[in-house]
């Protein structure tokens, strides 16, 4: 069973939800980040999602935009960030997902760079350009080594949300809103209708998170009542960072994450 | 490739694309089949590329152009002389006629130079609709004129001051503005790029010019062109003049932006210089660095400037139907004045990248050899970079 799959069934044991963070990799560099997953995890998160900068961000907001850009400047690198990867390991086992897009992954080529990223301790990806139509040698490459999340939007339809869960393993990322990711927004009856139509045509046969805009202990409290397993914060995150002097950074984000964290404790 | 029903040219093209836009993407699919060869659709686009954008095109025959170099003959299909200067109206009419169908009230758009962008606002305002239109930050600085035609045509234009500021970033925030208002916006993609229909869509509605040189040719000499030549940035002038003609026996050439020179990083030669990689919806060769980072270009013809290239190219790099060639800058103001000394015809700069290869190709052709250029637009745009240019290599 792979460290997410586990990771949801211990929540599910002791009746808790999951916290995922994202963090972008060397925003704004690869100490910062360190010392923000120490955070994360002295607050409780549950899974983290690591993202790897892409010169050309389309699914993004400004706040990753930005991340992403200065990242890339800071000369991340694909063997750099797999190095952060194997620090952060040596520290932990919490679950760990590269976020990143289709690119990335195609230029190593699928299989090469999944068995990299395994073997450094990468669990499982999310690649927002990467549709299902596109998917059969990721999927491929991704089998017995790595999940693979999906992304399903609020107007998926409901036979393509049971064809996105059949190639999805992990859980499965409901975007709340229409839009890219970090736009601050009240929360829609839309999204609330998706959460149940999405666990409805999957049968619970896999976690549901919710992510894009997802920025309080407020908002995760009520993604959790309307029945999601798992909320995803990432610009929130990333604003915090950008905000905070490196030697505030880990304290800051453990207070920031138990915060988060607690509405998920049913 | 006639259509490509999973929207790919071999490996190329495909749509990688965000779960939010499928539904858009395969209700526009849907629509575009649906309209593509309807009557009454065609009837109306027939009439606007007439009456309203001027078609057909002439085909001229340069003949001092042809003299002076003493071989084969050289002819322009001027798509310079449309409604807008340049072919971009062909693709903004069909898709405008096309949202106005698909009941779309809010028209977006991405431009690089300017060219679609004014093509876009003036085909939504004579069709009634109203266009935004996405500009990198530096081509609203080095095309100003351009933002206020597009003002003046009733358009707004939004700056994108991400990433490198130009065409490819126009791109991208013109996708998160689709995702953002995914029911009530139409995206009206000026290149033969982007997730699958699009590089399809714009080839056909771009394929208006390689139908007209093909019947053209055969009233001027009854037989097809033995070369054929365009210039190729995302590559629409190009698709739409060599798809009537790939089953012919013509010698087909696209000519990319080799800027300061191939072995330099400034150039936008995607097909003669880049890797396989996705980018923009879309499979197909880019310029990107070992890591997939997509770098940034360089072109004197901001027209070109562009790190990707349409799949069907790729395609047909691969399968060597086309041959893709590069003309640097040097050479492109050369020929540049070369056309328009000889011939009294302004080409725009993307345009006498076509020249200067056309120029090459007929220096090694028979006198009874036929060369077909086409003059993608006119170069009244790029007076003031050339003035420019000359005034920075003459010193």
């Amino acid at each position: 069973m792979s460290r997410i799959k586990e990771k949801f069934a211990e929540l599910e044991a002791k009746n808790e939800k999951a916290l995922i963070a994202y963090i972008m990799a060397g925003f704004p560099n690869d100490k910062s980040t360190l010392a923000a997953v120490r955070g994360l995890i002295k607050g409780g998160v549950d899974i983290i999602e690591l993202g790897f900068p892409f010169s050309d961000p389309l699914a993004d907001g400004p706040v990753i935009q930005n991340a992403s850009t200065v990242s890339l400047e800071k000369g991340t690198k694909i063997d750099s960030f797999f190095n952060l990867v194997e620090k952060i390991r040596k520290e932990t086992s919490i679950p760990i997902i590269l976020m990143t897009y289709t690119n990335i992954l195609y230029g190593r080529g699928y299989d090469k760079f999944i068995s990299d990223a395994k073997k450094v301790g990468i669990d499982g990806f999310i690649l927002p350009d990467m549709s299902i139509e596109e998917s059969k040698e990721y999927v491929e490459a991704s089998k017995d080594k790595t999940d693979t999340v999906f992304l399903i939007s609020p107007n998926t339809t409901k036979t393509r949300i049971r064809k996105i869960a059949k190639v999805s393993s992990g859980f499965l990322y409901l975007v709340a809103v229409f839009g890219t990711t970090g736009v601050k927004t009240e929360i829609k009856n839309y999204t609330l209708k998706a959460i149940k139509e999405v666990k409805g045509q999957t049968g619970g046969k896999i976690p549901v998170g919710v992510g894009f805009g997802v920025s309080t202990p407020d908002d995760v409290k009520k993604y959790v009542k309307a029945g999601a397993d798992s909320v995803i914060v990432g610009s929130a995150y990333l604003k915090l960072i950008e905000k905070t002097s490196y030697d505030q950074i880990e304290r800051k984000i453990t207070s920031f994450t138990k915060r988060l964290k607690k509405p998920t404790r049913l | 490739m006639k259509y490509p029903k999973d929207g790919r040219f071999g490996e190329f093209g495909g749509k990688y694309i965000p779960e939010t836009l499928v539904p858009a993407i395969e209700e526009l699919e849907e629509n575009y089949l649906k309209f593509k060869n309807d009557r009454k659709f065609k009837t109306e686009l027939d009439y606007y590329l007439k009456v309203y954008a001027g078609r057909p095109t002439p085909l001229y025959y340069a003949k001092n152009l042809s003299d002076k170099i003493g071989c084969g003959k050289i002819y322009l299909k001027r798509e310079d002389l449309l409604h807008g200067g340049a072919h971009k109206i062909n693709n903004t009419l069909g898709q405008a006629i096309l949202a106005k169908r698909m009941n779309k009230k809010r028209i977006i758009a991405e431009t690089g130079a300017g060219q679609h962008g004014v093509a876009t606002a003036m085909a939504c305002a004579a069709l009634g609709m109203k266009a935004e239109v996405y500009m990198g930050y530096k081509d609203t600085i080095r095309q100003k004129l351009n933002v206020f035609r597009m003002n003046m045509l009733g358009c707004k234009v939004h700056p994108v001051k991400s990433g490198s500021k130009t065409l490819k970033d126009a791109i991208n925030d013109a996708i998160r503005d689709w995702i953002t208002n995914v029911e009530s916006t139409y995206y009206l993609l000026g290149s033969a790029v982007g997730p699958h229909p699009y590089p399809v869509m714009v080839r056909d509605f771009q394929s208006v010019i390689g139908k007209e040189i093909k019947s053209q040719m055969k009233k001027i000499n009854n037989k097809s062109p033995d070369s054929v030549i365009a210039c190729v940035g995302g590559g629409s002038n190009a698709i739409g003049t060599f798809y009537p003609l790939v089953d012919t026996s013509a010698e087909i050439i696209g000519v990319e932006a080799a800027g300061q020179g191939l072995k330099s990083k400034y150039h936008s030669a995607t097909l003669s210089a880049g890797s396989k990689g996705v980018l923009h919806g879309m499979m197909t060769y880019l310029l990107q660095d070992k890591e997939g980072q997509v770098t940034e270009t360089h072109s004197i013809s901001a027209g070109l400037d562009y790190p990707g290239v349409g799949p069907e190219h790729s395609y047909y790099k691969d399968t060597k139907r086309v041959k893709y060639h590069s003309a640097t800058d040097v050479e492109v103001i050369d020929a540049f004045l070369m056309l328009t000394r000889t011939e009294g015809i302004i080409p725009a700069l993307e345009s006498a990248h076509a020249i200067a290869e056309a120029i090459k190709v007929a220096k090694k052709s028979k006198p009874s050899e036929s060369i077909v250029v086409t003059l993608s637009g006119r170069g009244d745009k790029d007076v003031e970079e050339v003035q420019n240019y000359l005034s920075k290599n003459t010193q």
